[in-house]
């Protein structure tokens, strides 16, 4: 599909505005090769982007790193998404943020806030983030967020040493006043790649897991929202990575490249345009990477003639690469696929147990700031 | 449970918004575009967090010459599932 007039215009803008952060996550789902911040847009060019993106048909922007406050221009970057017409959800690991800060987002027009927690234990969820003290700060600005007013949403990342605490991790959110929790297994590649031995839940884990966020959704009804992002590796079907390439979101970079997906530069073949050089109304109906897997028509057997393929869009283009060599293969996730065994295989030979304390973990710390 | 001096009001972070470019109206929360047909979009005009559940029936029924009790009916089911959906904040019930 290439002709541009058939395109229908995104909702979603992930704005990765610095890929600086004071954590040390060892999933961070940032790429391989991070942007310095000499590279970063400036704020000019960021607010050309996000006025293009609201006239292209975006609907919420999501202010996105990295922590995106590190960014001096936060406050100035928010009110402009205001201004013209943008819903503006900020995305933060919680650090540096509360107090006189997001007061100020607060003012500016900021609509929702989502922290990262990575765990409900302090000491937990410290060994994880690799910054001592991380989660008594992010406590204090979910306080701040839910004393404005404003909907809390928190992020919860699952893997081996959390699983088994997801009925936990819900309660947590619910006594912190958040509207909103995403369960969200870790998706490995990247930099979780790296730390796959020591982050890929059991199979059993992952059992007792999706039944307790059954379970919560049942018993906190109307109280809390939980979106649940299923762990791919014991999937039977993929997911609809990013809704569809090139259908319903897009990424820009630090230093302004445009993707449809925020891992989409594992895909070595592909070119990504810039925000530098050309318009986001133009990238997004002409660019090569944007077209190069939009629609159906790029797909092959058995993606092909599958009556799913409206429905998950062949799942996820760079977890094809990543295991099958081939981005225009059917994602492994999917049992139709003849990499399917060899995906389960991988997932269960990374585990031998679970360790007998969370604390006991050793992780390959990712440090950029 | 809704009833008729129930309060809606649409909590912070939760907005209705036109959509130039796909036409129609949205209500925008977080993570989630809901796009609205033209009966919910006339419901949502009028939650201003004072008008109750019945005032906003009795203006329904009234501009549209419609049956009350079907569009109490509709419109009591149709706050309670955006409540459930943390999308509505009631007050004043029962």
């Amino acid at each position: 599909m290439t002709d541009g007039t058939a395109i229908d215009p995104p909702l979603g803008l992930l704005a990765e505005l610095t890929h600086r952060c004071p954590l040390s996550c060892p999933y961070c789902s940032n790429p391989e090769n991070l942007d310095r911040r000499s590279g970063e847009l400036d704020t000019e060019t960021w607010k050309r982007v996000f006025a293009e993106a609201a006239a292209l048909g975006v609907m919420q922007v999501h202010l996105s790193g990295g922590e995106p406050t590190a960014r001096a221009d936060i406050v100035e970057i928010t009110a402009h998404c205001r201004d013209v017409g943008l819903y503006t959800n900020l995305i933060t690991s919680g650090i540096n943020v509360a107090g006189a800060k997001l007061d100020a987002l607060a003012d500016a027009g900021l609509d929702h806030v989502q922290i990262s927690f990575q765990g409900d234990i302090s000491d937990h969820a410290d060994h994880v983030s690799g910054m001592q003290g991380s989660h008594a700060r992010k406590l204090e600005l979910a306080a701040q967020v839910t004393g404005l007013g404003l909907p809390l949403t928190v992020n919860a990342v699952i893997h081996r040493g959390n699983a088994d605490r997801v009925r936990e991790m819900v309660q947590f959110a619910v006594d912190l006043g958040a509207r909103r929790i995403e369960i969200a297994h870790v998706q490995y590649y990247g930099w979780a790649l790296r730390n796959r031995d020591a982050l890929m839940p059991t199979a059993e884990q992952v059992r007792t897991s999706t039944a307790a966020v059954d379970q919560a959704r049942a018993d906190f009804a109307g109280q809390i929202v939980i979106d649940a992002v299923v762990p791919d590796y014991y999937a039977r079907r993929p997911k609809p990575c990013v809704g569809g390439w090139g259908r319903r979101s897009l990424n820009v970079t630090p230093a302004g490249k445009v993707l449809p997906c925020h891992a989409a530069e594992t895909i070595p073949h592909l070119t990504f345009p810039n925000v530098r050089d050309r318009s986001l109304s133009d990238i997004w109906h002409h660019s090569e990477a944007f077209n190069a897997y939009r629609g159906t028509d790029w797909m092959a057997e058995p993606c092909r003639s599958c009556d799913r393929r409206d429905v998950d869009f062949g799942g996820c283009r760079c977890q094809a690469l990543a295991m099958t060599g081939d981005a225009g293969a059917t994602d492994p996730a999917c049992q139709l696929s003849p990499f399917h065994a060899r995906m389960i295989e991988l997932a269960e030979t990374a585990v031998a147990e679970v360790e007998a304390s969370p604390m006991d973990t050793r992780y390959d710390y990712r440090r950029f700031l | 449970m809704i009833g008729d001096a129930t309060i809606p009001a649409l909590p912070r972070g939760v907005r209705l918004r036109e959509d130039q470019a796909r036409g129609g109206f949205t209500l925008m929360a977080p993570e989630r575009v809901l796009k609205l047909d033209p009966i919910a979009n006339e419901v949502l005009k009028r939650i201003d967090g004072t008008a109750t559940v019945a005032m906003i029936v009795d203006d329904l029924a009234r501009t549209f010459a419609a049956d009350r009790a079907q569009i109490d009916r509709d419109v009591k089911s149709m706050l309670q599932g955006l409540a459930d959906k943390r999308l509505l904040d009631l007050t004043g019930n029962d």
